[in-house]
């Protein structure tokens, strides 16, 4: 802490580490002192050290190395973002073992094929769920041999012989370290940038998932790419609250937190990261649209609730913020002195009090990532002044391809591809990118590796796309879901649900319209904002599937759909796309009954073939359809939710008439 | 699953008679806690459910019978007494305190283990800045233990039912105590809401050690968590053993789904 900023940049970009475990060694030595990770225990926030993590990465290696772990094998790691599960993953590659972070909110089942496919044999985990899990799993695949946890909570009478909490390993392992003292120099010495640094396991829209492998290369070099782009330093601040196993998440807690040196903090449960982001203040951040889109809705509903000389002020000023906001952001220098001053006097009134409350006031690079972001969305953040950046990625292209550069934030595009990156659009619209954070290959699956790199090693991504005058890349929808309408005009469902979602009441869309006449929505209300709404209104309801079906509920959402709609008219080339008809679901969408990825993307194809009653009844016209699903639980039992749903129309406008009122 | 041993009876109740007046609440009741177990007393509306747990944590004095507690007699008890001896306690109505933090009802529980005086705390200086220190400590841990880091600071009236539960539950966790009477833990809540509690029950159990008495209206909870019930019915026992004995008792039966005469 007592460097000065310079200084320690400068040590940073000087790091010469090729494998993450050099860089680790070279952090001890260079900065011993300084913060590596934190984590909030009993209400504190507790520090590891670089030095503190590097004793502890070695004490993990030397317990693992004594378990048997060797070059080459795999090491599951399955839990919240964890000091001493990050700890784990730096000694598993120490070792030439390959870390694979798993969802830790996927079931047992879900997790087996992952298990047998990359013969894992040993895991470390967080706690006693996981482990559950793990011995659970362990009947259908026997080969797992040593499970290793970290909270030892309800653990302590179990008697299996292949646990043990990490404590005992870290305490085997010193042990083992008087024999074999340098144990971590000696083994990170031997590790070269070509080994596989870590497995991610993409979720898959479709089919098993696939083993992505990524070198030290591979990811060091993207970070730090990225990191010089935006001038990363040691200083930076960063939460860890989005799933290790989730790339993004993996390569700005981890890669970069590696490859720049900053802290990375670790939030005391998955309930409190709002109140911990408002304690540490972030200055790089990183969100997916589905977050910022949750807490838009916070904002409105607090908002709503408060006096109405507030809610006029805050709607003022928005007001204010949407139409000079964005342009102040980008540097825009025909803005009015006047605006200017307005718009000073809402950052002193609104948009700083809000930055604060929503913990980003020294976000100085926000990013979002992982789905495409509604505009209006993403031009609500980028108004109050929030730096916030879109990112084109994938799990195969280590995440970084685009993004888009300070000052130059087009809404609609991702940016230009980054140092290093080049891009091809082929005739069909396909984007084509050759990167150095390019995949070395699926594990043991050559014919999907195949199938997405070709001979030239351009990766294929399955997007639609392309490069606009300025050379920033525009991405319309994945290639396989952009269809057209019977009546020829283009059908982008992505496009419309991100519009349907940036309604506070909607949290959930799925558009269909491929191949017919007209488009038709499923549409998720979001039950913390439709429940508010209803208390205010005196409402008084049961449930979710109560709640869904309200005739009230169904009016409000239709006001939803109908602004699409209007918005949508005004635009020539989707206009054709209005939503003609919708229905409410009386369940949310839900992971756990595969209706969405574990990334929380819609899978489109399976609803669509799960609710096919649905969809042949919104198109046959009929107005309530019975319908009977099965749900699972958490605890991974079933159980049936039936419902008789109702299925509106909504107005649709003519493309002339929308274009006055929209006006 | 579990492997904790139970030991001794801690606490013994021989022919315990409670009557307000004509009311005979309790009617020559004995049974007997031993120490780890998780100890169930069922019953349908008025048997005495509450009562006994009041005589056991020293708010009602029996008219007759004794009370064994680790191997002390009592006749006349006082809730302070028996809050010295290890006894804690939550409410069926919960007695929190709604104005104040989750972390500040907590906190009393620590009441009885502050040795510092009303003089030293108000100037919270040395010893009783230190005190404070190591008690917000174990205070954390039991946050920690029942997750509910969220609601640290918030006032305890403005949190729903279950998690007010579970701060009372957190309040008589901080007392460290050896014997845990659980009045209702698990009423007005739903299935979730059951099941959490069910395992904070089970883990406390687990973790601590402690012993714990609780009366419960779901049969399906208590047959699931305890090792040992007493039924009650009308102030008197009708069925004592493990949940399977309780469970084919016939005055059990009768008392619980009626019976023709």
């Amino acid at each position: 802490m007592a460097q000065a900023p310079d200084a320690d940049e400068a040590r940073v970009l000087a790091l010469g580490g090729t494998t993450f475990p050099q860089l680790l060694l070279e952090h001890a030595a260079a900065r011993p002192d300084a913060a590596a990770l934190r984590e909030k225990i009993y209400g504190i926030w507790q520090t590891t050290t670089w030095r503190e993590l590097a004793d502890q990465v070695e004490a993990i290696a030397a317990g693992l190395a004594e378990l048997g772990f060797s070059r080459g094998q795999h090491l599951a790691i399955i839990g919240e973002n964890r000091p001493r599960l990050y700890a784990a993953m730096i000694a598993a590659q120490a070792l030439g073992g390959i870390p694979v972070p798993m969802y830790q909110d996927a079931v047992a089942a879900e997790m087996v094929f992952v298990f047998r496919n990359a013969e894992i044999a040993f895991a470390v985990v967080e706690d006693q769920e996981q482990t559950d899990k793990l011995l659970e799993l362990k009947e259908q695949h026997p080969l797992l041999a040593h499970i290793v946890y970290d909270d030892p909570r309800g653990l302590r009478n179990y008697t299996n012989p292949e646990i043990l909490s990490i404590d005992t390993l870290i305490g085997r392992g010193r042990d083992f370290l008087r024999s074999h003292p340098g144990l971590l120099k000696q083994r990170a010495g031997e590790c070269s940038p070509d080994d596989t640094a870590a497995m991610f396991y993409t979720s898959g829209t479709t089919g098993n998932p696939k083993g992505v492998i990524h070198t030290h290369r591979n990811l060091i070099s993207v970070s730090r790419a990225a990191s010089a782009m935006e001038h990363l330093t040691g200083h930076e601040e960063v939460l860890a609250y989005l799933p290790m196993a989730w790339i993004g998440q993996n390569i700005f807690s981890y890669s970069q937190w590696l490859a720049a040196g900053f802290t990375v903090n670790c939030p005391e449960s998955q309930s409190t990261v709002s109140a911990d982001m408002r304690e540490i203040g972030p200055t790089y951040y990183f969100a997916p649209p589905r977050v910022l889109e949750a807490l838009l809705t916070q904002v409105t509903i607090r908002m709503e609730d408060a006096a109405a000389p507030k809610r006029a002020l805050y709607r003022y000023f928005m007001d204010v913020a949407r139409r000079v906001g964005e342009r102040i952001l980008n540097g825009d220098p025909t803005v009015s002195a006047a605006e200017r001053m307005l718009y000073r006097a809402g950052d002193l009134l609104i948009y700083g009090p809000l930055r604060n409350s929503l913990g980003m006031s020294r976000v100085r690079v926000a990013y979002t990532a992982g789905e495409a972001i509604g505009p209006d969305l993403f031009v609500f953040y980028r108004s109050l002044g929030i730096n916030l950046k879109q990112l084109y990625g994938s799990t195969e292209t280590a995440v970084f391809v685009c993004v888009q550069p300070n000052g130059q934030v087009k809404p609609d595009t991702v940016g230009p591809p980054m140092d290093g990156v080049r891009i091809r659009v082929t005739d069909s619209g396909e984007v084509l990118i050759r990167s150095p954070g390019l995949l070395r290959e699926y594990y043991k699956n050559a014919q999907a590796t195949a199938e997405v790199k070709d001979a030239e090693g351009w990766y294929h991504t399955g997007d639609a796309g392309y490069l606009d005058t300025d050379g920033h890349l525009r991405i319309i929808d994945r290639a396989k879901d952009v269809g057209k309408l019977a009546g020829g005009a283009m059908f982008a469902p992505k496009y419309l649900e991100n519009k349907l979602k940036f309604f506070p009441f909607i949290k959930e869309a799925v558009a269909f319209g491929d191949s017919r006449d007209q488009v038709v929505a499923f549409i998720n209300i979001d039950f913390e904002a439709c429940g508010n709404w209803a208390e205010r209104r005196n409402l008084s309801y049961t449930g979710y599937v109560d709640l869904a079906s309200r005739a009230e509920v169904y009016s409000l959402i239709r006001e939803c759909v109908e602004k699409v709609n209007a918005d949508l008219a005004a635009d020539p080339m989707m206009s054709a796309s209005q939503i003609h008809r919708f229905l409410v679901l009386h369940k949310e969408l839900d992971a756990d009954d595969e209706e969405l990825t574990r990334t929380r993307k819609v899978r489109r194809g399976f609803i669509a073939q799960k609710y096919q009653v649905l969809v042949e009844a919104l198109y046959a016209g009929r107005t309530e359809q019975f319908i009977e699903t099965q749900v699972r639980f958490e605890d991974g039992r079933t159980g049936a939710v039936s419902a008789t749903l109702r299925l509106e129309d909504a107005t649709t406008f003519a493309p002339s008439a929308a274009q006055k009122r929209a006006a | 699953m579990s492997t904790r041993k139970i030991g001794e009876v801690i606490l013994d109740l021989r022919n315990i008679s409670l009557a307000f007046g004509g009311v005979k609440a309790l009617t020559d009741i004995s049974f007997d806690v031993r120490e780890h177990e998780i100890r169930a007393i069922i019953g349908p509306n008025g048997a005495g459910k509450s009562s006994m747990l009041n005589v056991i944590s020293g708010v009602y004095t029996p008219q007759q019978g004794e009370i064994i507690y680790r191997g002390e007699h009592h006749t006349h008890t006082d809730p302070h007494a028996m809050a010295t001896h290890g006894v804690a306690r939550t409410f069926q109505n919960l007695a929190l305190f709604k104005g104040m933090s989750v972390l500040d009802n907590i906190m009393t529980g620590r009441t009885l283990r502050m040795r510092t005086n009303i003089l030293q705390q108000a100037f919270w200086k040395g010893a009783a800045e230190r005190e404070e220190t190591l008690h917000r400590e174990f205070c954390e841990r039991i946050i920690d233990f029942l997750q509910i880091q969220p609601y640290r600071k918030t006032p305890v009236g403005r949190l729903p039912y279950g998690l007010q539960k579970r701060v009372d539950l957190g309040r008589a966790l901080a007392m460290e105590p050896s014997l845990l009477l659980l009045d209702e833990p698990m009423a007005g809540m739903n299935v979730e809401e059951k099941q959490d509690m069910s395992r904070f029950v089970l883990d406390v159990n687990d973790e601590f050690g402690t012993t714990i008495v609780l009366i419960e209206h779901d049969m399906g909870v208590v047959m699931d968590i305890s090792d040992r019930v007493v039924v009650l019915d009308y102030g008197k026992k009708i069925g004592d053993g493990t949940p399977d004995e309780v469970r084919s008792n016939q005055d059990v039966i009768n008392a619980y789904l009626g019976v023709s005469h």
